[in-house]
């Protein structure tokens, strides 16, 4: 590759706008409203703020939080993908679900992955929780134009918070502004039918198993009123996935623990309890 | 305006040579050392901040002798490289090899078209994984390069160090992690004829049975407990 390029920023999203415009995934420029060769009328962009399909959520808990989602991937009515991975651990504290445009969703993903162990590479300690959250921002904001041709990217990011030892969360608009949630949240297109259930059933300082269940519960719950969202599928055996964010570190909560837990789920609503 | 002064090219280079290994030679040493489950680092080095050793991917690592400045800018290009490298393909397409070829076109590209060459030693190092072999490269300040077997050694004394573990290492069994840090240490000490205390080393592992990232910093306490 002949001579390194020397730039002195700490950041692979900046050093990749810089060199490697090609490989982000956001460089497209904004779209053109006129109409071209007076062919019918001028068509303004549409602006749909809201991912279609896909219910993710987080529940802050006892020492962390819990962040989990569903499997299914839609194009229109087919089901494009049953068992498609929309939870994402970023690094040892911190991890993203997201909602959106699934081509750009696992771009994101893997790039704000690099950006954080990038910066912990160069600068040999690693980003604040805040400043990964701002940064996650910084990239959604980048992606403004994407919106506009349709391609959302919504992520909610998880950290736990080494200077406050608790776990953190943060929801996103499409101009990468930050909010952070005191308790719990969810987004995709069933995200405010697991709002609803969260709202129903939370309580401050869950265990770890209560705030899994509520978060199983509340895909449940959305998966049975929202299309673009897959519920337990017990035939192929898909179930959703959950990881926890404690102060060691991210876990993956095992498929039969998830499994277990609708098995028990179904059995008491079959029974109508 | 004045013709310069004709210096052949021989003469030219020998200085820059010169300059180069006058600058190296004033540093302090670094070995890295193949031990059962991996790469061990030892760097001499009293700043506890300042660190020579740094992770470059999941399995390699990088270590710099010479002039801070310089080698902490190699370190710095390096990791992008790497990180550019797995983000465009995959993270096991990033090698030790690729990184070691990188750095001896950069630094061999500035010794013979700059000025001023740079007084650096770099060594990369790569944990073999699924019964591959590890991969120790040593890179000079002109840009040669050397594969290494068993030990490395890089910075101002490391032609005596090699001379002090060309007896000691014995290939055909592999040391553990505790020898292998005592025989390293030995061989610091050999060149700096004193007691070097732990906290005036760093020290470093690539270790094999972790997953993805292989690269951890051992404290102090770790080496105290690893040697005892």
């Amino acid at each position: 590759m002949g001579m390194f390029p020397d730039t002195e920023g700490v950041s692979f999203f900046e050093y990749l706008k810089r060199h490697h415009p090609d490989f982000l995934p956001v460089n497209r420029p904004w779209p053109e409203t006129r109409a071209s060769h007076g062919l019918g009328e001028a068509r303004e962009p549409q602006l749909s703020p809201l991912p279609q399909g896909t219910t993710v959520l987080a529940i802050k808990c006892r020492g962390g939080a819990v962040i989990a989602g569903d499997r299914r991937a839609t194009e229109g009515y087919q089901i494009a993908d049953r068992r498609i991975e929309k939870v994402f651990k970023m690094d040892e504290h911190s991890a993203i679900a997201i909602a959106g445009a699934a081509g750009p969703c696992l771009e994101m993903a893997k790039l704000f992955q690099t950006e954080l162990e990038h910066y912990e590479k160069l600068e040999g300690t690693q980003l604040s929780c805040e400043g990964k959250a701002n940064k996650l921002g910084q990239m959604i904001k980048a992606n403004l134009p994407m919106v506009f041709q349709g391609l959302v990217v919504l992520p909610i990011y998880v950290g736990y918070d080494q200077k406050r030892d608790e776990g953190r969360i943060f929801k996103y608009d499409i101009t990468g502004a930050r909010y952070e949630e005191s308790d719990y949240h969810a987004i995709g297109s069933g995200g405010k039918d697991a709002r609803n259930t969260m709202r129903e059933h939370f309580r401050k300082q869950l265990s770890t198993e209560e705030a899994l269940k509520l978060a199983l519960l509340a895909l449940y719950n959305a998966a049975e009123d929202d299309i673009g969202t897959g519920g337990p599928d017990m035939v192929r055996g898909i179930y959703p996935t959950a990881k926890l964010i404690m102060v060691d570190g991210i876990v993956d909560v095992e498929e039969s623990r998830i499994r277990d837990q609708y098995v028990a789920l179904i059995a008491s609503r079959q029974k109508g309890d | 305006m004045p013709l310069p002064y004709y210096v052949s090219p021989e003469q030219m280079m020998q200085d820059k040579a010169e300059y180069a290994k006058k600058g190296i030679a004033k540093g302090r040493s670094i070995i890295a050392m193949e031990y059962t489950l991996g790469v061990l680092m030892v760097a001499d080095n009293p700043s506890a901040s300042l660190y020579k050793i740094s992770e470059v991917y999941d399995s390699i690592a990088f270590s710099g002798a010479g002039k801070y400045s310089e080698f902490e800018n190699l370190r710095k290009a390096g990791i992008r490289h790497a990180d550019l490298k797995g983000y465009m393909y995959s993270r096991e397409d990033v090698t030790a090899r690729s990184l070691a070829n990188a750095y001896s076109q950069t630094l061999g590209t500035i010794f013979s078209q700059e000025l001023k060459p740079l007084e650096v030693e770099i060594l990369v190092a790569q944990v073999g994984e699924l019964g591959k072999p590890n991969e120790l490269y040593r890179i000079s300040f002109d840009g040669s390069i050397i594969d290494e077997r068993g030990y490395a050694a890089i910075g101002g004394r490391s032609e005596a160090i090699q001379v002090f573990l060309k007896d000691r290492y014995k290939g055909e069994e592999i040391p553990t992690l505790g020898q292998a840090l005592a025989l390293s240490l030995a061989a610091l000490e050999s060149v700096t004829n004193q007691k070097l205390p732990f906290e005036g080393l760093e020290i470093a592992v690539l270790d094999r049975s972790r997953g993805g990232r292989k690269f951890r910093r051992l404290s102090p306490e770790e080496a105290r407990q690893v040697l005892a």
